[in-house]
């Protein structure tokens, strides 16, 4: 009997054959198995709509025109379709214009960010020095304070800077400057945090890249070192080529947030149109440009939001096309632990 | 006795002098090393965060006016007057900070189980998963900064995700009959279903603000061993236990990062009730002590939570070494 058994199971068995010598196990098993992934399949294809909905929103309603709003038949799928949307929203918020400086402020910014926190980073992750744990912990401080918390006084510090005086210890003591620059406008003030780690979201990504360093092995370097490779070029030869992946990541979150960003946009970057600046105030702007007293109509003025909101993240969204595994894949790997 | 002790040792210098004076240097020089690469921090942090930071606290305790013909900005000490005025007369800052604060504990708690809830599933094998990573992550991009202001205050589309979740009638008849039995009568268990289903009705808004705790929990799911697994199914583990006893403690420590973490992101966000009042109040009333006032106990606050509730979680996170 055993040997008969034996001998079935060498060979090739149909479902149901196996499922009666499993005395079920086997068809209870793989309805279970059918079950929970159609569950899940279910489950997440309705979160993903649920997330990529107020996108596709954007996109029907930025092709309606004002008289699609009204019609209560239509909900998606615009009757009269028109681009004038994109005309008149390009026209108001200066589109090309913002579009040209967000680009270059955002590279500049994250550029600098990304030079500044890795360099950071890396001594934070490979060396030991005094006070170093304390100065981790003003990292970590720095992750936790609301900008909010100290803006305006950044923002007086700035508006009246002093170059002589770069840590405003003098003023502070006397309220007096020595020279005085206003560096709020052009963007000097914002650049200038950037490439001291205390931009938009630095902290993090000091930690982050602490973190991957921390987990490269250090026998890369030791074996540099004893080769007589000195520390710059170890790091920028050694350490540098490995952590691609890893800085990718960095440099595309940063640009991404830096893009969007509103806060840091408005109080630094006043004399530069940016693409986040007039976003906000779309209806005020078409009142303004039709030149009578009566606002637009609130539907007509949030239908040009979208319409502005969406060709705003555009090039963000074929970036993320492009670079998708750049964003969720290293940062994945990373491990990030406390 | 000093005598006896000066002496050997002295021997023991003159006995190996050259390793430890070598080794010694080799440390220094690291430690300047490691100075130098952080030097760019240390010079951000002491001029753009801890001289402003001392001066916006000195800030909140006195009234400022600008100089325009001295190009400064004078300060003088009133105490406690800006809190005063805080507290006692402005009729909406205390409202909005309990109020922010209230919706910050849910959400907090509704953002943590939604996104360990996620990161479980995309931490499973399945056709498609990388789809569904990218769409997940979306958020992070597309409802940061500002575009997330304005995307909770337009109408027009809120009307529309309505509009489309109606037309589905029979699903949503299902669920409103169901949501009325649950949570029609009083007592404190319907409060709870009430809560629970407005929580399910802000799922979006929870998905959105979720996606780097979705990536965090991921690679923490993903550095747990496989073998960890193999060996329990061995010992007839089943998959509810084994999520019990190996993935939740493994993960337990990653619950502090996402909590502090959701909590920051929460508090600092553009469409936060505080942080936009702050702002609105600086640019417009140009009252800079006032707004360092509201900015220091709106920051007191968030420390506070953020170390009670670390200490709190603390106790029982399991580091696996």
């Amino acid at each position: 009997m055993s040997k008969e058994k034996e001998i079935k199971l060498g060979t090739q068995m149909s479902y149901w054959e196996r499922n009666r010598l499993s005395h079920g196990y086997l068809l209870r098993k793989s309805i279970r198995k059918w079950a929970i992934s159609i569950f899940r399949a279910v489950l997440l294809f309705g979160l993903c709509f649920l997330i990529v909905q107020p996108l596709l929103n954007k996109l029907s309603v930025s092709f309606m025109e004002e008289r699609d709003l009204y019609d209560s038949t239509i909900i998606s799928i615009p009757r009269h379709f028109t681009t004038a949307n994109y005309k008149l929203v390009t026209e108001l918020i200066e589109y090309w214009k913002a579009l040209i400086n967000t680009t270059w402020v955002s590279l500049l910014s994250s550029i600098l960010q990304i030079i500044s926190c890795t360099m950071i980073g890396y001594g934070f992750a490979r060396y030991k020095f005094p006070f170093k744990n304390f100065l981790f912990a003003c990292v970590m401080l720095t992750i936790i304070i609301p900008p909010q918390t100290i803006m305006s006084s950044l923002y007086l510090h700035f508006q009246f800077f002093d170059f002589v005086d770069f840590f405003g210890i003098f003023k502070m003591i006397t309220g007096k400057n020595i020279t005085s620059v206003s560096l709020i406008g052009n963007g000097v003030a914002y650049f200038m945090l950037a490439a001291t780690g205390m931009a938009l979201r630095s902290g993090l990504y000091i930690f982050m890249l602490r973190q991957y360093f921390r987990g490269v092995p250090k026998e890369l370097e030791e074996a540099a070192y004893v080769d007589g490779c000195g520390k710059i070029r170890t790091f920028i030869q050694i350490m540098l080529p490995d952590a691609r992946p890893m800085l990718t990541s960095v440099f595309l979150f940063s640009l991404v947030w830096q893009w969007t960003d509103n806060f840091y946009s408005t109080l630094f970057f006043r004399k530069i149109t940016l693409l986040t600046d007039h976003l906000g105030t779309i209806p005020e702007k078409l009142l303004q440009r039709s030149g009578t007293n009566t606002p637009p109509a609130t539907a007509y003025g949030q239908m040009m939001t979208a319409t502005g909101m969406l060709i705003t993240i555009a090039p963000l969204l074929i970036l993320y096309l492009f670079a998708q595994k750049g964003f969720v894949e290293s940062l994945s790997q990373t491990g990030i632990k406390m | 006795m000093a005598e006896n002790n000066a002496a050997p040792e002295s021997v023991q210098v003159v006995n190996v002098p050259n390793t430890k004076r070598r080794g010694s240097s080799m440390a220094k020089r690291n430690a300047i090393a490691g100075f130098l690469w952080t030097l760019p921090f240390t010079i951000g942090f002491i001029a753009f965060m801890l001289i402003p930071m001392f001066e916006s606290a000195y800030m909140a305790f006195s009234k400022v006016t600008i100089d325009i013909q001295n190009h400064s900005y004078v300060k003088e000490w009133i105490g406690l007057k800006n809190f005063d005025y805080i507290l006692n007369v402005d009729p909406n800052y205390k409202r909005t900070l309990l109020e922010s604060l209230g919706n910050m504990g849910l959400q907090i708690v509704a953002v943590l189980i939604f996104s360990y809830f996620v990161a479980f599933l995309l931490n499973q094998e399945f056709k498609g998963r990388a789809f569904v990573r990218a769409v997940f992550f979306l958020p992070v991009i597309l409802s940061s900064g500002i575009l997330l202001n304005l995307d909770t205050n337009n109408s027009l589309l809120k009307g529309m995700t309505e509009l489309i979740k109606e037309s589905n009638n029979a699903a949503s008849r299902i669920t409103g009959v169901l949501e009325d039995v649950l949570a029609s009568g009083n007592g404190r268990l319907s409060d709870l279903m009430q809560t629970i289903f407005d929580l399910v009705n802000s799922v979006y808004d929870i998905a959105i603000a979720s996606g780097i705790q979705i990536i965090i929990f991921l690679s923490g799911l993903q550095t747990i061993p496989n073998s960890m697994y193999e060996a329990s199914k061995m010992e007839g583990c089943t998959g509810w236990e084994s999520f019990w006893k190996i993935t939740f403690p493994m993960t337990s420590s990653l619950i502090i990062v996402n909590v502090v973490y959701s909590i920051i992101d929460f508090c600092t966000r553009s469409d936060n009730g505080v942080m936009s009042m702050v702002k609105a109040q600086m640019l417009q009333r140009m009252d800079y002590g006032l707004t360092s006032a509201m900015a220091w106990l709106y920051f007191a606050c968030i420390a506070a939570i953020v170390g009670l509730v670390t200490f709190i979680i603390s106790k029982w996170v399991y580091y696996y070494e």
